[in-house]
């Protein structure tokens, strides 16, 4: 703002030290004060330090300060076979712990030029979308709780609790699964979770109904929301937007229709395209993204059969317990996968999937040893967070919150 | 079968034809690369994926063709990351990777450079990248010029050293704890109670293709020896 006045721009005459006959010392008021909101901010959604310059109670620049949830994934990531890198994933975006691991599975997949079986393929759809139900009832409640509406993020809560339950059944965690393996899942699901989950779907359209009820037609939320943080196309692309932040701009983009990986493109669905970018229209992209989820989940059911969930590989994916009670050849295939690893054959892909947030890249280098030479995270988060001065300038402080909260920011994977 | 299987709406187009489709595609952007554009030193398709690698100083009005070009058309810079091979003369990668949603299509440019000399940054073509080259500054020491924001984005306030760089051991020089008696956050060097191992489990006969006593048969095998029955000298 032309209102601040640093240091540097006061001649030197004025400057406050100089001393001498003649000069006259004239205070100089600023009228701007900075802001520190968060790292303990409830509505920083994490650890975000964001620093507002405010003119008034409006924002004249945000600056965020990233960097306090970093633990060196990257490197740790090239210190582990590729088996031990996988749970990284889960701890990155902990809110679609699944979603990340499948950008990792694939990109291993990749490289090592191995195709997984049918079922294997339907479980990590199945559960991708349950992941993205998970993330985006978690991102629209408290989004809601930012701008003050308490009530859907109790019942939102509810509704998560039932799908961690599933995680917990497939994979014996609630968060970090560590379920997607190179080769496909790491075991079958147990007997009757295919139809827990059918009653659920069943069920879970009537709760989004009764989370509209709460928000959509809401006059404080649409007066908190609607022309709030506008992005237009343009700028979207320019800034690295993906997924529902860029969808809420008008760009009909969604990796799963047009990159598809797993069996996406045996689903049918829709990719819900909003036309205005502002927060209220992020909001709707999510909403009609959880009912499109919940479609893909049923087909998912309907086309699921019985079949191996990894490939017959020893070399890649571990043996049965019981087939390591009775075969040498078993035991020492269990024993080089859990000491040694696999060795992936020189290389470099970019493996992108479309996590809940939006793209989620994985750049992996191998040098044909057991170690990933270079893992490269994208997050989705990183370039979201980066146009929040551009969003919230000229906005309000509580505006500032909205923002924050329609982006779908979890620090786990922004600052790796 | 499997496409009895998929239901009218879907969209029915798999990975292996859209990856049939596009490494058609991206093989003659590569062409086009490779001919027509100048300084481009390689450019092709591995792994299904467009790689372009050029020298740094030409990167700015290659990544303004990208963006701008019709048949290109990268409106977006997905990611920017370095990747570090001390062996080599200039030690680092800059990976970009772009990505076309009029078009569908990614691509990659990579271009090399060392501690000291600088890669110019691409922040007016997208402005997205100036975080992505404040990242790859903290984790490498890449310099980019021109980047009016070259300040640390990860990394601890004070930090010392780049951490991906393949001569930073993973541990770090420096651990923090909270100081009770002092009441403050205190920075130490860095004590192992044990010594940091780093196990390789590679097995030692990976790759060798002759096992110790096992010359001879070896030797046959590989058709070594040309007339079994003629002494060797």
């Amino acid at each position: 703002m032309s209102d601040i006045v640093l240091r540097d721009d006061i001649p030197e005459v004025l400057q406050p030290d100089q001393e001498g006959a003649g000069r006259s010392v004239r205070t100089v008021e600023i009228d701007s004060h900075s802001l520190n909101f968060g790292p303990q901010h409830p509505s920083a959604h994490g650890v975000l330090r964001l620093v507002l310059e405010m003119d008034g109670e409006v924002v004249a620049r945000a600056v965020p300060h990233i960097g306090l949830l970093h633990r060196g994934t990257e490197k740790l990531i090239e210190y582990k076979t590729y088996m031990k890198a996988l749970p990284y994933f889960d701890r990155l975006d902990y809110v679609s712990p699944m979603c990340e691991e499948q950008a990792f599975a694939l990109a291993t997949e990749k490289l090592l030029g191995i195709d997984i079986p049918e079922r294997a393929k339907w479980i990590r759809v199945m559960f991708a979308e349950i992941t993205r139900v998970l993330n985006h009832l978690l991102n629209i409640t408290s989004f809601g709780l930012d701008a003050g509406a308490l009530t859907p993020a109790l019942w939102g809560y509810e509704e998560r609790e039932k799908l961690l339950e599933f995680y917990e059944a497939a994979s014996g965690a609630r968060f970090h699964a560590n379920y997607f393996r190179p080769g496909g899942v790491a075991r079958d699901l147990p007997a009757g979770l295919e139809d827990r989950i059918a009653a659920w779907a069943e069920d879970f359209p009537r709760f989004i109904d009764d989370l509209e009820a709460m928000l959509t037609g809401n006059r404080i939320w649409k007066q908190r929301t609607v022309g709030i943080g506008v992005f237009t196309s343009e700028q979207a692309l320019a800034w690295g937007f993906s997924g529902p932040c860029l969808r809420a701009s008008g760009v009909p983009w969604d990796l799963r229709r047009s990159q598809p990986y797993d069996n996406y493109h045996k689903v049918e669905f829709n990719v819900p395209v909003a036309r205005n970018g502002d927060c209220y229209d992020r909001y709707l992209v999510r909403v009609a993204e959880m009912r499109e989820s919940v479609r893909i989940i049923q087909q998912s059911l309907r086309a699921i059969e019985p079949g191996p969930v990894k490939i017959q590989d020893n070399k890649i994916s571990p043996p049965s317990r019981r087939e390591m009670k009775r075969s040498m050849e078993a035991l020492i295939h269990h024993f080089k996968l859990f000491t040694e690893g696999y060795h992936v054959p020189p290389g470099a892909t970019y493996t992108a999937v479309e996590s809940p947030k939006g793209e989620f890249g994985v750049y992996l280098v191998a040098d044909g040893s057991n170690r990933p030479y270079r893992c490269k995270i994208r997050p989705t988060g990183f370039a979201h967070l980066q146009a929040m001065d551009e969003l919230s300038r000229r906005h309000m402080l509580a505006d500032a919150v909205a923002i924050i909260g329609s982006l779908d920011l979890v620090f786990g994977e922004i600052d790796r | 079968m499997a496409d009895a299987a998929i239901p009218p709406g879907a969209s029915g187009f798999s990975p292996a034809d859209a990856s049939a489709v596009q490494a058609g595609r991206l093989g003659a952007l590569a062409f086009r690369l490779g001919t027509r554009v100048p300084h481009i030193q390689s450019a092709g398709v591995e792994k299904g994926e467009l790689v372009v690698r050029t020298h740094r100083d030409r990167l700015i009005p290659l990544m303004i063709m990208l963006r701008d070009d019709p048949a290109f058309a990268f409106e977006q810079l997905m990611d920017l990351c370095g990747v570090d091979f001390p062996e080599r003369a200039e030690r680092f990668d800059v990976v970009y990777n772009l990505l076309s949603v009029t078009r569908n299509q990614r691509c990659r440019v990579i271009v090399t450079t060392d501690e000291s000399a600088p890669v110019p940054s691409v922040y007016e073509i997208w402005p997205v990248a100036t975080w992505w080259e404040r990242e790859c500054y903290d984790l490498f020491g890449v310099l980019f010029s021109g980047q009016p924001d070259m300040r640390r984005i990860l990394t601890d306030n004070g930090f010392e050293g780049h951490p991906l760089r393949k001569d930073f051991p993973l541990t770090g020089y420096t651990e923090v704890r909270y100081d009770v008696d002092r009441r403050q956050v205190v920075y130490e060097p860095v004590k192992l109670v044990q010594d940091f191992r780093n196990f390789d489990f590679v097995s030692p006969w990976e790759g060798m293709m002759t096992l110790p006593g096992d010359e001879k048969a070896h030797e046959t095998r590989q058709g070594i020896v040309a007339h079994p029955g003629q002494p060797r000298r």
